[in-house]
């Protein structure tokens, strides 16, 4: 919860905006408000995207509960993760015991069918072997393998990327342990990043809408914006069955959104070995990758109607090129609001590019910056000066500074309502963009009339 | 009827019922955390133990509880967090500790997260350098008085000594109080190893470096504990400016360095939260000594209380005459908006499992209300804050409390003046019932029969709504909406859900309206659709 009083007072004169030319012009060594998360947040996110699967985080409670509460604050939903409670003495001796109690107390409870183990940056600097503590687990329960759970676990450190780059891991990680190849059928792969529930929502409807056999993952639409039921669900129902992801290997083919994956900034090992999970089935299966940005604006939406015509073989269905018509019918009904204004852009890599192209194609010119923190990106809108700006809640003190409007997208929004039901791809969710950026522009300009007109 | 109410309900079958879903031996470790209470005869409660992996906690980590919370409130200490970033990022405005920094020549750094952001080279080479680098751009920066260095997990595995950059770097750019927590997340069972390191650090580092307080009335406090979420402290000060006395020191809510430093100035101090501050208070009194009494402004009775308390401390009759009048006058407004809500709350039931002392608290809101708690707990508890501090001596130290640095604190040489002698002090027990340096702990305050739970797992919780169905729910954003997904109004008492301020008379008004408006609720009349049909067998839940 962004705290407005304690961000209105900050507009006192303690902000040295103009000192960071005492630094000589080099750049900060530290993080100073930073745009980026910690990577087993991200692997919770996709384990919330398989069915029946309870996140375990290996190593300090506190992390688990951290990333709930970042996690429940924006989605509004329960998010139950399970920790193995590392002491001071497990640093020491080792986290197998912790392991071993952790999944038994999980099972016990829950009844999973899948546990999503995510390292941290204690477990893996101490050098815990996960892999070793699951094999030593199934052990200890042969003959009775059929009766456990499915275990992926994903490595991710925090000292090693950021929240995008745990996630693309922990998508790579299960597709990896869980895809088997038995012969190619006639279904497709799509794997969205880190998009919205109403996202995936309506890309379900689009590939029916397409008369295609699909598997999406990691599916959170449903566990993490679900409805209401009569009777409390301990694991809500939804995600991607595991059936379905075994059989990832059978695809004919796969869509993936995204550019930079987990080849984000800060790595220091050659991203040139890292794929991503579109990759390592098209050169380890040899499924074909349609690789692509995040369906957001025209050009990239059609790029993804194309892909889907070919691989149906059908026409766009009519409901989906009205969307269209409409679409451009509103470009152009508002592009005198929305050209040759000027945006600043934070976020995830991927989101971000895929925002900054379709900014393009509106006419909004853009600004973000590989890596950076807000506080450069507070330094840098200095010169840039933009009329608005994109991006999480966390970025809401340099909107209020420069009292220009916010349009919240991307993850943490904890200041609004709804962040579950943003939809923003294809041209269905590029109009509700749309609709949001200029009614944002407009009502900037009419709070800021002397006259307060009514009609604009 | 009240009484036979929470006797009927038979909540010791509860801790049988609800255990069974565990691993035996597991099961046998929660019991002993849920304990029937019998205020005359208080039970052992099992508290501040290690959670057992796989059962999921509210509980958060030393570096919650350090950095987040005693040293977050404070405005003008840039905290740094030694790390990679996810800890700095988590712990970025996300509690709703408000400051007001009004004044241009006023700092405030709370808006801002400093991080060094370790990356993979830093945890295999150190990260010290690193460390130094970012004090050195905070200070060019914002040239503070102050800068904490808070250390995250994999700090203390790669041996990055905090205290050894600090002492560093105090040399490098004299005149800036630079100091270190060794607060990683693993050290302790909860948030409350990390109060305890941060009141040794404030004790070590802050308190007593200045003597020169300016008082403006003839009395002054130190209110510790107490942390200002939702504006709480601001009404406490509010009200300490009519009655005419100085709070010194508010640890921590609303606070700036110079109040650490002044604290010792005080004459007397009133604990809030007993958990998270009670190591200060105990070492302000041997220290310099200044008594310390448990206070409460969360209710209006209880305020009224607190006050008097003040009055009594200090025997002056003008004192007690000021508070008298003002406790008159606000009590008015209060008697009303008591009248109006209790016309719908009167006989409803709540559950609160909040905080290390919150569950207390809250607890004299909701009898004001004419409201029954059936279950309370905390989340970071010690054996003390249920039982009292007299189980203090027998409390077992285990190896989690051992690796938390306990420090000897010895009356200061020349600063070391008792504001009462032990005749004084007795007396005024004697007259007024006022216990000083002491907390008589929550159980004393329940109903016989009512449950105690510590730690609650997210397990029982179900159960507990699932059994027995409380009007109100009280507990954080972590279980916020799995008890709504129930079709139970949750009312969160760590943020308040953005409302408040509950403290004092005008924070007991708002509260008495926020629970008026959650348990009278339309919405949660329409949560089944009338096409659902009436589930015979939905009362009765089979346990596994």
């Amino acid at each position: 919860m962004v705290n407005t009083e304690i961000l209105g007072n900050r507009t006192n004169s303690s902000v040295p905006l103009g000192v960071r030319n005492s630094l000589g012009g080099r750049g900060y060594t530290s993080t100073r408000n930073s745009c980026k998360l910690c990577a087993p947040l991200g692997a919770s996110l996709v384990f919330k995207g398989i069915e029946g699967c309870v996140p375990l985080i290996h190593g300090s409670q506190g992390c688990a509960t951290y990333i709930r509460r970042y996690m429940i604050s924006h989605y509004k939903e329960p998010v139950d993760i399970a920790s193995s409670n590392f002491s001071e003495e497990t640093t020491v001796f080792g986290g197998s015991r912790n392991f071993i109690t952790g999944i038994d107390n999980i099972i016990k409870q829950y009844k999973p069918q899948v546990i999503g183990i995510a390292s941290t940056c204690l477990s893996e600097t101490i050098g815990e072997d996960i892999p070793g503590h699951i094999r030593n687990y199934c052990e200890t329960y042969k003959g009775l393998e059929k009766n456990l759970p499915t275990f992926i676990h994903a490595s991710t450190p925090s000292y090693c990327g950021s929240h995008a780059e745990g996630y693309y891991n922990t998508v790579l990680a299960t597709i990896k342990t869980v895809t088997e190849y038995e012969k190619t059928d006639n279904s497709i792969t799509i794997i969205p990043g880190m998009v919205t529930p109403a996202d995936i929502r309506y890309l379900k409807e689009l590939l029916d809408d397409f008369g295609l056999k699909y598997t999406l993952f990691p599916d959170y639409s449903e566990t993490l914006d679900n409805e209401y039921t009569s009777e409390y669900q301990l694991i809500p129902t939804g995600g991607t069955p595991i059936w379905k992801i075994k059989r990832i290997g059978n695809s004919k083919a796969v869509i993936e959104f995204g550019n930079v994956f987990n080849k984000g900034v800060s790595r220091t090992k050659d991203v040139g070995t890292i794929q991503s999970a579109g990759e390592w089935l098209e050169s380890s299966l040899y499924i074909k990758n349609y690789q692509m940005p995040q369906p957001i604006g025209i050009e990239a939406s059609d790029r993804l109607m194309d892909v889907l015509k070919e691989l149906s073989g059908k026409e766009i269905p009519e409901k989906h090129r009205k969307e269209r018509g409409r679409l451009v019918d509103a470009y152009v009904d508002a592009h005198k609001y929305v050209f040759g204004k000027k945006a600043l852009l934070y976020g995830e890599e991927d989101f971000v590019t895929a925002l900054a192209d379709w900014l393009r194609e509106i006419g909004i010119e853009t600004y973000f910056k590989k890596g950076a923190d807000f506080e450069t990106l507070r330094e840098e809108a200095e010169n840039f000066k933009p009329d608005l700006l994109i991006g999480n809640s966390k970025g809401y003190y340099i909107a209020r500074e420069r009292k220009i409007p916010l349009v919240r997208l991307g993850f943490p929004i904890h200041d609004r309502f709804g962040a579950s039901r943003i939809h923003q791809i294809g041209y269905r969710g590029t109009q509700e963009l749309f609709d949001l950026v200029v009614n944002a522009l407009i009502e900037y300009k009419q709070e800021n009339s002397p006259i307060g007109y009514k009609y604009l | 009827m009240a009484k036979t109410l929470i006797e009927d309900l038979e909540l010791g079958k509860f801790v049988e019922e609800v255990s069974e879903a565990y691993p035996k031996k597991v099961a046998k470790k929660r019991m002993k955390s849920m304990v029937v209470n019998d205020p005359d005869s208080i039970p052992e409660i099992q508290a501040n133990v290690r959670t057992i992996p796989g059962i999921i906690t509210q509980r958060g980590c030393t570096y919650a509880g350090c950095k987040g919370v005693v040293l977050g409130p404070t405005r003008d200490i840039i905290n740094i967090t030694h790390g990679p970033i996810g800890c700095g990022f988590y712990s970025w405005l996300t509690r709703r500790n408000q400051t007001r920094a009004d004044k241009p020549e006023m700092e405030n750094f709370i808006p801002y997260s400093f991080s060094t952001d370790m990356h993979d080279s830093n945890i295999v080479f150190g990260g010290e350098e690193k460390l130094k680098q970012a004090i050195r751009e905070a200070y060019e920066l914002f040239k503070p008085k102050g800068i904490a260095i808070f250390s995250t997990c994999p700090v203390g595995l790669i041996g990055d000594d905090v205290h050894r950059v600090a002492r560093h770097m105090k040399e490098e750019l004299p005149g800036v109080n630079i100091f270190g927590f060794s607060c990683e997340g693993y050290r302790g069972v909860s948030q409350s190893a990390g109060h305890h390191i941060a009141n040794n650090g404030l004790y070590k580092n802050l308190i007593g470096n200045n003597d020169n307080y300016v008082r403006k009335n003839k009395y002054a406090i130190n209110v510790l504990g107490e942390y200002n979420i939702g504006g709480d402290a601001f009404v406490i000060e509010d009200l300490f400016e009519k009655i005419g006395v100085d709070i010194v020191a508010t640890m921590s809510g609303n606070s700036t360095l110079e109040q650490f430093e002044t604290a010792h100035t005080a004459d007397f101090s009133l604990v809030m939260c007993h958990r998270s501050i009670n190591y200060v208070a105990e070492m302000l009194e041997t220290s310099f000594g200044i008594p310390w009494a448990k206070a409460n402004f969360i209710g209006a009775e209880a305020t009224a209380k607190t006050l008097r308390k003040v009055g009594q401390y200090f025997g002056d009759q003008e004192l007690i005459d000021r508070i008298e009048a003002v406790i008159a006058e606000e009590m008015i407004p209060v008697k009303a908006a008591i009248e109006k809500a209790k016309a719908k709350t009167e006989g409803k039931t709540a559950m609160l499992f909040v905080g290390g002392s919150r569950a207390h608290h809250y607890q004299e809101l909701f009898t004001e209300l004419g409201m029954e708690i059936l279950v309370a707990g905390y989340e970071f508890g010690h054996r003390d804050d249920y039982e009292g501090r007299r189980v203090i001596p027998s409390i077992k130290v285990d190896a989690d409390s051992r690796n938390i640095e306990e420090i000897t604190v010895y009356p200061d040489p020349t600063r070391f003046k008792p504001r009462k002698t032990e005749e004084e002090l007795a007396q005024l027990k004697e007259a007024f019932d006022i216990e000083f340096n002491d907390y008589k702990g929550i159980m004393k305050d329940m109903k016989k029969g009512t449950l105690v739970v510590d730690d609650l797992s997210h397990h029982e919780m179900e159960k507990l709504i699932e059994k027995y169905k409380p009007d109100v729910f009280c507990a954080g954003i972590k279980e916020k909406y799995v008890v709504q997904k129930m079709g139970i109004p949750m009312k969160q008492l760590h943020n308040y859900d953005n409302g408040g301020p509950y403290a004092a008379f005008e924070g007991a008004i708002n509260f008495y309206k926020d629970i008026e408006m959650i348990a009278c609720s339309t919405i949660f009349k329409q949560m089944k659709a009338p096409w659902e049909l009436e589930e015979v067998l939905e009362a009765e839940y089979v346990f596994n």
